[in-house]
């Protein structure tokens, strides 16, 4: 015999997922909102992407290489999602160093001390940019008007996104029919031609990306929709119960982060509950936090506090919330 | 729409590479091993010493307990020597070796290939006849078929089904026994409708296998109370609970038979093989096994008698390829891995599959990603990840809790993780400590 036979047991046939395959999907997935925000943003998208992506990589191959001292598995993909997914979070005019530190953050304190890949209770790019976010409050909420090429880097022209233009309106004691002739119209929203971070601008790139990801079982539509859903069905009741300070659910759905959280963020594998049940509820405390948070909060949007603190139960629900076990229930007598 | 089961699943590739090729009869070896335990069971005890001959078919050990199987003679000739041989599980047991010397049958065989189709037994005598027969599940499990035909009192049986979905990839032994064999079988399975007692009976096909369904279809009008039911293509939808699942929509309660939701089911191959006993008077000594693999010369199906070395097979398949990495007793997803080629051919043997060696070696591990992939393909909706963590850690308590009992070992968890993780091999530890826990906790 030429060769000795292999012993292993079954199956002995394996599927062609494969951890690179999915995170290079969602790579892919992003490529959309990266383009429209190139698109809106121009020069200061293409420095914040690239920065925020070669740092994050170079964050996990320096932890792995000389702090760790792992095998690497900076092929498999995930520091390059993390990477995009903080870049499209921050606005286009961020200033470098800034970013570095915030990769940092995402990659060294929130990944790889939890043990890396696999292993990390809260959203790496979320934690990193909420890092970032508190540390230099003003950096991270100056948004460039959206201009293509001719807004610029550091020197971009900056305004106010959709949902701050609501908020200190509404503690001014402005009218939300007055705030909504200043707001962006809902074609603009959908395109992304508003204020904000690069990658939740855009309304439809994101959804492309969305449907790509279904479509390659990627993810599965429990979160997204039931955070979709629970915003709009809470943005609803409060927009019943007063038109005149609360926004409708359309325009809680389009602006700010809804859309990148529920599709990106809150989808991330490894932060996000393992049942669909628990996914569901998952989703929901995302939605209805998120509405809280923009409402009633200091902050006017709270898409990335709402996952980050939902984060923190999963692992609660992975406990607590069990599938339905096949042949569980004694049906039929 | 086609029926299905509704959870879980997957879709590996079919690699049905011998579903065209007839069954031809394997030649008779010059030795043939036969092993003693061929079934799920206790071990069947010897009646027969060295030096003594036999005839084909002829009785060597018998059944020992009322969960075990008679054993036969699947050659004539000398016994040279009660001996132990490696099986397929991959250890040593006993096995009756003999020289095979012409091929004399036991007179009482019908040997002609002519239909029967009128049944004479009564219902008793049919299930005694099959436990005469040595007759098992030929599905896989070889769990004795007279045990599965005797209700017990205070349980009512509705329902027959009859398995022919063979959802393994590259297996096509039942599917070429459904073709060449459509007769005996809807006579087999009418004999075991009167056994059981029941009206109706379901025989459950997956749809890559059109030629069948057409064929079993055609030749069922003449049989009362015998429907074919296409169904779509998923893996494992030939597990019991399963293929309940799909035909009739009814879950057999964790932990419970079949029998509990009215039915019993039985494979084709099992069903062929009671028309060969109840109208043949042959005991079951031979099986129709697959022999292929990507690189095999000439795959094919073939008749063997139980005992054959698998070596047989592979030379009369053109030889084994210079590429073969593993070879596979049964299908990809649950077969077994043989670290030989004398292992005997027993009752359970479907097929043999040569792989190439750069699919032999399981792809490199890495960390669980919890992308869920593993809870959407388990068709129990367990959750095979949490399952062999706690086996990995030794929390067998929890896992027991979890359900890790109720694994049917399909394969599906472990085929999917993107991480390559080996989901089942754990799963498996913490199934067999959880059972070996509770065993002891039911002596006490």
């Amino acid at each position: 015999m030429s060769n000795p036979l292999n012993i292993s047991p079954s199956p002995h046939i394996h599927g062609k997922e494969s951890t690179e395959k999915l995170m290079y999907g969602v790579v892919l997935a992003l490529m959309p909102a990266l383009f429209a925000s190139i698109y809106f943003f121009g020069t200061g998208a293409i420095i914040v992407t690239a920065t925020s992506v070669i740092s994050c990589i170079s964050f996990e191959y320096l932890i792995q290489r000389f702090i760790l001292r792992k095998p690497l598995s900076i092929n498999d993909g995930s520091a390059i999602v993390t990477g995009l997914l903080l870049a499209l979070n921050l606005p286009s005019n961020i200033p470098v160093p800034v970013i570095i530190i915030g990769s940092l953050v995402a990659i060294g304190v929130a990944k790889m001390t939890f043990g890396g890949l696999g292993n990390n209770p809260f959203n790496p790019a979320l934690a990193g940019r909420v890092f970032m976010l508190i540390s230099f409050p003003v950096q991270m909420t100056s948004w460039p008007v959206p201009s293509g090429f001719k807004t610029g880097y550091i020197d971009a022209v900056t305004g106010a996104t959709p949902l701050s233009i609501i908020k200190e309106g509404i503690k001014n004691g402005e009218s939300l029919s007055q705030l909504m002739e200043k707001v962006p119209s809902t074609a603009n929203m959908i395109f992304g031609n508003m204020g904000g971070s690069i990658g939740e601008v855009s309304a439809l790139a994101l959804i492309i990306g969305m449907i790509y990801m279904l479509y390659q079982k990627i993810i599965t539509w429990h979160i997204p929709v039931s955070i979709i859903g629970s915003i709009a069905v809470f943005t609803a009741l409060l927009w019943l119960i007063n038109p005149e300070s609360n926004a409708d659910p359309m325009f809680h759905i389009l602006a700010g982060g809804v859309l990148l959280g529920a599709i990106f963020m809150a989808t991330d594998y490894v932060t996000s509950p393992m049942s669909p049940v628990a996914m569901l509820i998952y989703g929901c405390g995302i939605g209805i936090l998120t509405v809280i948070i923009r409402v009633w909060g200091a902050y006017p949007e709270g898409v990335s506090f709402a996952i980050l603190i939902m984060n923190a139960f999963v692992p609660l629900m992975n406990t607590y919330i069990k599938p339905k076990r096949f042949g569980e229930e004694v049906k039929n007598g | 729409m086609l029926k299905t089961f509704p959870l879980g699943g997957i879709h590996p590739p079919e690699f049905k590479l011998t579903s065209g090729s007839p069954i031809k009869q394997l030649p008779l070896p010059q030795t043939v091993a036969i092993m003693v335990s061929q079934h799920i069971g206790a071990p069947a005890s010897l009646l027969v010493n060295k030096g003594d001959s036999v005839k084909t078919g002829q009785l060597i050990a018998s059944i020992n307990g009322f969960v075990s199987s008679n054993i036969h003679s699947s050659v004539s000739g000398n016994i040279s020597k009660i001996d132990t041989i490696i099986d397929t599980t991959g250890y040593r047991q006993t096995a009756v070796f003999i020289d095979v010397a012409g091929d004399e049958w036991v007179d009482t065989i019908d040997r002609s290939s002519e239909l029967v189709r009128d049944i004479n037994l009564k219902p008793e005598e049919i299930t005694e006849k099959c436990r005469e027969s040595g007759i098992v599940g030929l599905g896989g499990a070889t769990f004795p078929s007279h045990v599965k035909l005797t209700v017990p009192t205070g349980k009512k049986c509705n329902l027959l089904i009859i398995n022919g979905v063979e959802c393994e990839p590259y297996l096509t032994s039942d599917h070429r026994l459904m073709l060449e064999k459509g007769e005996e079988i809807l006579v087999g399975i009418s004999i075991l409708m009167k056994a059981l007692g029941v009206e109706q009976a379901m025989i459950g096909i997956e749809n890559n296998k059109s030629d069948a369904i057409a064929h079993l279809t055609r030749l069922s009008s003449d049989y009362k109370g015998i429907t074919v039911y296409p169904l779509a293509v998923k893996y494992p939808q030939g597990a019991e609970k399963q293929l309940i699942k799909a035909l009739i929509n009814r879950e057999v309660p964790s932990g419970r038979l079949p029998l509990d939701v009215g039915a019993v089911v039985h494979n084709v191959g099992t069903a062929y093989a009671v028309y060969e006993a109840v109208q043949k008077n042959k005991p079951l000594f031979e099986r129709v096994v697959t022999i292929t693999g990507k690189s095999v010369t000439n795959p094919g199906n073939y008749l063997v008698r139980t005992g054959t070395a698998v070596r047989h097979l592979i030379e009369a398949a053109g030889g084994m390829p210079d590429d073969t990495g593993k070879i596979v007793n049964g299908g990809p997803m649950m077969g077994k891995a043989l670290n030989n080629t004398e292992v005997p051919v027993v009752k359970g043997t479907s097929g043999i599959i040569l792989f190439p060696s750069n699919e032999s070696i399981r792809p490199e591990l890495k960390p669980c990603i919890r992308c869920a992939k593993c809870i959407s393909a388990c068709a129990l909706n367990l959750e095979p990840y949490l399952l062999a963590n706690l086996s990995a850690r030794g929390l067998f308590e929890r896992a027991e809790i979890e359900k890790i009992t109720d694994c049917m070992e399909c394969g599906s968890c472990s085929y999917t993780c993107p991480a390559n993780r080996p989901l089942l091999d754990y799963i498996r530890l913490g199934k067999s400590t959880v059972i070996k826990m509770a065993r002891q906790r039911n002596i006490k």
